[in-house]
């Protein structure tokens, strides 16, 4: 085996996307190195990069009271009302430091900066700009595999550098998890490494998740395509092979279209937009139109078939549960931020998606930098003489004799179980127990006779997270007997008071459930 | 999914390679990069933008392989078109300052369907 790569830092920042690129900058404010390890390429990785990202922000009260008050409306009673406005203050300021930073926010009609859009590429590379220019060491193509620990104290991660073909060991004062969502291996624009590595790691030092089974929002997809951009069918009309339109109550968008992709082909046209519409769309959002002008489709004049598809976690709200603002997960050393947290505080049961998502990304990812800043310089510069211990377990340190796994077919099936609209969008008790059987089996086969080091062992890890992370969502589905928002039972269809609580669970093996006692959420006053 | 990479407008700077999130390519030496792993690529027209002479195609099935032919897309115009949309040049970035999402967004909160409004995420 080639030799180890060994790196050293105050903070070492795990992911890639804006959640991550926020704390390594915080971090390096606060005087603190920082290594950052990515699975992909920072500026091109995570669901940001090749989307457009609407944002969340006030620079008024009037306007911040309005945002929270319309999130509360949709979160079902799981969303917290304190601290949606830290949020929202938050990610404000920090869009402002982006325009002075010099990233290019567009003008709008009356020469105001409009920081209500962010372009992924744009975006994304400029953040990777700031970071190289902060002194924040940048390792690409380095996915985390698991962490190191001093005792019990998060000390430092250990991977795979893909390109080099080589290990790498990190050690540090502190470790920020910021490695997104868990898309359960669909195709969406910026899934491909959203696995659940970052859940399955913390989870694996007992951190608990939360809201995890509102892991199924799906979005439209123009067929045969990764575009699950929402924007553009603002003003769609949607209609069925025979050409007769689908009629969509206020609010019944998605139940509407699942229910009437299960009895056959739809399509859209976006005959809504007209006037200027149809060339601001495609300025503003030119890759909506890349599955049309590549398929030499007219989107305003033709009908043209769609898909949903899921986009788990990513518009999902489930993720690692915070214990404190500053993304500690109640594990000492380990600070969490972005999607790899549940955001349930500022969307509850709906999804984040439209902006309060991005806003979550740049506000938990400054925390998060802040915290394991801190953390790092309590422990002064010794922090890296401690004796660690790694701490992965499924898909590096199997329970019994060593098997041939293939990682292929663990993907496979987590795909065939958590993408299917008529068993995650529709779920009720008996297809939720059928899917978890087989999770269940081929969790406990990777657990007990993975083993994979290099290139192997990252392809088994990453089914390993999905795996783990299928799991917690269909034990969460099967636990809340109601619908509450995306969590649909077909056996419970109607929301139960008694429920308006949030769902945490601990635990990788044999995750444990429980209803948290109170519902956070203070009423509007 | 990643389909075309074409060996006449490349020059083997291999900026692909390394910005690429999904590590679909590897380097050649002394030659142009090879797409060794099509079947990872996440479908994120991302590779062609930071492609800094256009040499890149990438079809819009993500599952599927569709056989188009440098030919084909050539004569269509498609090496570059998503660069060319958003204003980037030669593997770097322009255009952010020029998007006209406000107009689209203004219209969307402002022609007030409250309910819809609310499931349409952008
Ligand atoms: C098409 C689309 C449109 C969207 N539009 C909006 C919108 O309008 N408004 C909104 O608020 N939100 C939107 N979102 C959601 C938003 O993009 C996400 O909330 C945001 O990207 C989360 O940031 P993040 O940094 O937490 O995760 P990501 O951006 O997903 O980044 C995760 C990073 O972790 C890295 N990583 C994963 N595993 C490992 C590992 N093992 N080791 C090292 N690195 C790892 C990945 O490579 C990646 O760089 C949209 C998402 C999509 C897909
Ligand atoms: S980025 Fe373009 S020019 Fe450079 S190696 Fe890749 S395909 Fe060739
Ligand atoms: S489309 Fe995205 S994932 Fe596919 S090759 Fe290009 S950069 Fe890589």
């Amino acid at each position: 085996m080639a030799e180890l790569i060994q790196l050293n830092s105050d903070v070492l920042v795990i992911g890639g996307g804006p959640a991550a690129c926020w704390a390594a900058l915080a971090a390096r404010e606060a005087g603190r190195s920082v290594v950052m390890v990515d699975k992909g390429y920072v500026g091109t990785s995570g669901a940001t990069a090749p989307s457009n990202t609407g944002t969340w922000f006030a620079t008024t009260p009037e306007r911040r009271a309005r945002l929270v008050e319309e999130r509360l409306k949709q979160a079902e009673g799981l969303a917290d009302i304190r601290r949606m406005p830290r949020v929202i203050d938050t990610a404000t300021q920090h869009l402002h430091v982006l325009a002075e930073r010099g990233y290019r926010f567009p003008r709008d009609d009356d020469g105001d900066l409009y920081i209500a859009n962010l372009r992924g590429p744009d975006y994304m590379r400029f953040m990777r700009m700031q970071v190289v220019r902060a002194g924040v060491t940048v390792r690409d193509h380095h996915p985390a595999l698991e962490l190191l620990v001093a005792g019990d104290i998060v000390a430092g991660a250990a991977g795979f550098a893909r390109q080099l073909g080589q290990n790498w060991e990190a050690r540090a004062g502190a470790v920020v998890i910021a490695t997104g969502g868990c898309a359960f291996g669909s195709r969406i624009l910026g899934a491909t490494g959203l696995t659940g590595d970052g859940q399955l790691m913390a989870a694996e030092l007992g951190a608990s998740l939360s809201g995890m089974e509102f892991s199924n929002q799906y979005g439209i997809v123009p067929l045969h395509s990764s575009v699950n951009k929402g924007l553009p069918y603002f003003w769609a009309s949607f209609y069925r092979t025979d050409g007769s339109p689908i009629d969509i109550p206020p609010g019944q968008r998605f139940p509407v279209l699942a229910r009437e992709s299960l009895e056959g082909p739809i399509y859209a046209r976006l005959d809504q937009a007209t006037g200027a519409l149809p060339d601001a769309l495609r300025r503003g959002q030119p890759n909506c139109f890349l599955p049309f002008d590549r398929a030499k489709i007219d989107p305003f004049n033709d009908i043209f078939p769609i898909a949903l598809r899921s986009e788990g976690t990513v518009r999902g709200t489930g993720g690692l549960k915070r214990t404190d603002d500053d993304g500690s997960v109640g594990i000492a050393g380990l600070y969490v931020a972005g999607d790899a947290l549940e955001r349930q505080d500022i969307a509850g049961a709906a999804t984040g998606g439209g902006g309060p998502n991005a806003s979550w990304a740049i506000a938990t990812g400054v925390w998060a930098g802040k915290g394991a800043a801190a953390f790092a310089a309590r422990l002064g510069s010794r922090a890296n003489d401690r004796t660690v211990r790694p701490t992965g377990q499924a898909g590096l340190r199997p329970a019994a004799t060593v098997r041939d796994i293939d990682p292929a077919r663990a993907v496979a099936l987590v795909r065939e179980e958590l993408l299917p609209v008529d068993r995650n969008f529709f779920r009720s008790a008996p297809k939720l127990a059928a899917s978890l059987a087989l999770l269940d089996a081929a969790w406990a086969e990777l657990r007990d006779h993975a083993h994979g080091t290099g290139a192997a062992a990252f392809r088994l890890r990453e089914a390993a997270g999905l795996l783990a992370s299928s799991r917690w969502a269909y034990r969460a589905a099967e636990m809340r007997a109601e619908t509450r928002g995306m969590h649909r039972r077909l056996d419970a269809p109607a929301s139960d008071p008694a429920q308006s609580r949030r769902l945490s669970v601990i635990g990788v093996d044999r995750p444990r459930l429980a209803f948290e006692p109170h519902t956070t959420e203070v009423a509007a006053s | 999914m990643i389909e075309l990479l074409s060996e006449n407008r490349c020059t083997a700077c291999n900026v692909c390679v390394k910005a690429c999130p999904a590590n679909v390519f590897d380097t050649v030496p002394g030659s142009v990069p090879v797409i060794a792993r099509q079947q990872d690529c996440q479908t994120c027209f991302l590779c062609e933008l930071y492609c800094p002479v256009d040499a890149l195609y990438v079809a819009t099935d993500p599952e599927h392989v569709t056989g188009i032919t440098e030919g084909a897309a050539d004569e269509a115009g498609l090496f570059g078109s998503y660069a060319r949309a958003l204003g980037w040049r030669k593997g770097r970035e322009g255009g952010a300052d020029q998007d006209p999402t406000h107009r689209l967004r203004q219209v969307s909160l402002s022609t007030a369907r409250p309910a819809e409004s609310r499931s349409s995420k952008p």
